[in-house]
């Protein structure tokens, strides 16, 4: 029997100790998050360790810490910020928006700033308003700067030292939920790349023939996880069939190799965390209308969290998160079933 | 007496300044500029301090900075009309050069952090580089500010914060803004403050050599607070000081109190610096605009 797959936290564990390894101009940086303690969600423990000097817990300062990471990356160091909960990114957001991103282009030449922001992010562990929020759209439309987030089906290892390469700052979600979950997806699925850069996985029914398709769901990161979950049972119910296309970079956003799913589908719907409302779904809607109008049977469904406040009690937390109910009642909403 | 170069930098700064805000009346500038008319001498007294390894990080108030450390008054009028062989291609203007080993940002408190990193990279790095990083008094107001001599003091960094403290923040008085003291503010890091009173560029050097040598060699941060005189504007003609304090300013000038003591050396050196920057102003005009290449 094989051994189980690693799990999540394991994985982004494992990709960051490459790094280490292999580039001497990395470091760590962000808060408790050295040993013994290895990060409030204990993604980098042992490296402190592994690697001594290259792993700094930091005062609780997330905006003068990612300013500092931005100097230290201008200055040809490579900085992997952790920003305990995504939610304080927030704090950071003039360090990201007004520098680290406009370094790139604002002095008239291109400068090298290869600097990663990881933030957990998303609720479903009853943190509460200010511990549980999605806010990737925020970061949406800012020139170099990037939107990433992390999934199962992503392969971090070799994806995360290309953020670094590419010189420009990068915003990196993982989401909190995966962190004790398995690099597998659900039993009836399996899972391929749209491309061979490996940025846009894709998970399909295993019993039916990939050409077979009823709805196409985009969802990154964790809310892929109940996507499947949702698509699961609207196989095993409805015998409908649907494939989840989970991206890796979130924003610039490419969906060239989406096109020919969404055409296949002719019904697309995007799920993401955020709460409505300028959102990444509605970034990914319009590309598609741009590109695919004709192919689309009928508008994009964009699938998002309540336009709330995020509570605390596991009861209420329920109501306003997207989850896979919900997913599974908007898709058959738009079949028509 | 200051040797002519030393002299030569302060005025060339003094008319290049001087120009900019009559280029603005002449219509030949558009957005905005931060002058250092009655402080040119901070830089120009810290510039041999420097080594060409260490980073200067600027703010909003940079163009004396800039020249203080290179002698190239044609990129940087150029940059700030918009003309071929600027800085930045006219993209960063007044507010954002950049050069190797130099680079400015009009956020305030910004720049504290991303010096306090430039630094921890030198020391990551085994090199025995500077950062040094130039803010006002109104600057202290941004808890980025503290965030990064939290870091810098915890971290050892080599991190030398100039600051130019000429009493008011655009319109508001120092008493309106600064609580307390920034000296006191240093002390609660546990960072070394020495305070510059004077004006004469080879006494500040003496005063400050054993302690900027320290922080390259420790290393250790250092803050630095020049008690200066804004003569000018904030940026262009918005004045709002009473009479009296304009008045006030223009007295202790540097410049006209060392016109006074060394006539001769002065009018000579100032004569030569106007018709340099004259030059300059006349060479940049003649240019096409800037393109911009590579994005």
């Amino acid at each position: 029997m094989n051994a189980p797959a690693e799990r999540f936290a394991e994985h982004v564990n494992r990709a960051l100790g490459r790094l280490l390894e292999e580039d001497p101009a990395t470091v760590l940086l962000g808060e408790d998050i050295a040993d013994p303690y290895g990060g409030a969600f204990k993604v980098t423990r042992g490296l402190s360790t592994r690697f001594p000097g290259r792993v700094l817990n930091t005062p609780l300062s997330e905006g003068g810490f990612t300013g500092l990471a931005a100097g230290f990356a201008l200055a040809g160091g490579h900085p992997v910020v952790e920003i305990m909960f995504a939610d304080f990114v927030t704090l950071a957001f003039d360090q990201l928006v007004n520098f680290a991103a406009k370094s790139v282009t604002m002095y008239g030449r291109r400068l090298s700033m290869p600097l990663v922001v990881r933030c957990p992010t998303g609720g479903g562990r009853g943190y509460g308003p200010t511990h549980s929020q999605s806010l990737q759209k925020h970061f949406i439309g800012v020139p170099n700067l990037h939107v990433a987030e992390a999934s199962p089906m992503h392969d971090l290892v070799a994806l995360l030292p290309r953020l670094v390469a590419r010189g420009e700052p990068c915003l990196l979600f993982e989401d909190k939920t995966l962190y004790p979950q398995r690099m597998q997806v659900d039993e009836l699925f399996r899972y391929d790349h749209l491309d061979d850069a490996g940025l846009f996985a894709r998970a399909y029914l295993d019993a039916v023939p990939r050409e077979q398709l009823d709805v196409l769901i985009v969802a990154p990161g964790g809310v892929a996880v109940r996507a499947l979950a949702a698509a699961r049972r609207l196989f095993l119910e409805q015998e409908l069939v649907c494939q989840v296309v989970v991206p890796f970079e979130l924003y610039p956003l490419d969906t060239g190799p989406l096109l020919g799913l969404a055409a296949q589908a002719g019904i697309v719907a995007v799920a993401e965390e955020s709460t409505p409302g300028g959102t990444w779904g509605g970034e990914v809607a319009v590309q598609l209308y741009e590109r695919a109008w004709g192919r689309l049977r009928r508008p994009v469904v964009r699938m998002t969290s309540a336009d709330s406040v995020i509570p605390a009690a596991a009861h209420l937390e329920q109501r306003v998160l997207l989850g896979e109910a919900a997913i599974r009642r908007q898709i058959l909403e738009a079949v028509g079933a | 007496m200051i040797d002519d170069d030393d002299l030569r930098r302060l005025l060339t700064i003094r008319h290049f300044e001087r120009r900019l805000l009559s280029l603005f009346d002449e219509g030949e500038l558009s957005g905005t500029t931060h002058t250092c008319l009655g402080q040119e001498y901070v830089a120009v007294a810290i510039a041999p301090l420097l080594e060409p390894a260490d980073v200067v990080v600027s703010n909003h108030r940079g163009h004396g900075h800039y020249l203080a450390r290179y002698d190239d008054p044609a990129g940087l009028l150029a940059e700030i009309m918009g003309r071929e062989g600027g800085l930045c291609q006219g993209v960063g203007g007044s507010q954002h050069l950049y050069r190797e080993g130099f680079l400015t940002s009009g956020v305030q408190g910004q720049t504290l952090p991303l010096a306090a990193g430039i630094a921890l990279r030198h020391r990551q790095a085994g090199a025995r580089a500077l950062a040094v990083v130039f803010m006002g008094d109104g600057t202290w107001g941004e808890g980025a500010v503290y965030e990064a001599l939290n870091m810098a003091a915890l971290w050892r960094l080599p991190l030398v914060v100039v600051v130019e403290n000429n009493g008011i923040a655009q319109s508001t008085p120092a008493p309106e803004h600064l609580a307390g003291g920034i000296a006191e503010r240093a002390a609660a890091f546990g960072i070394a403050h020495e305070l510059v009173t004077g004006d004469d560029v080879d006494g500040i050097r003496v005063q400050l050599r054993a302690a900027v040598q320290k922080a390259r060699d420790a290393p250790v941060p250092l803050v630095v607070e020049f008690r200066t005189n804004r003569l000018g504007p904030h940026s262009k003609g918005d004045d709002a000081r009473p009479a009296e304090a304009v008045a006030e300013a223009k007295a202790r000038d540097w410049g006209a109190a060392y016109a006074g003591r060394f006539p001769e050396q002065f009018e000579r050196v100032d004569l030569e610096a106007r018709e340099r920057i004259d030059a300059v102003v006349a060479d940049v005009r003649r240019r096409p605009l800037s393109g911009w290449g590579a994005r």
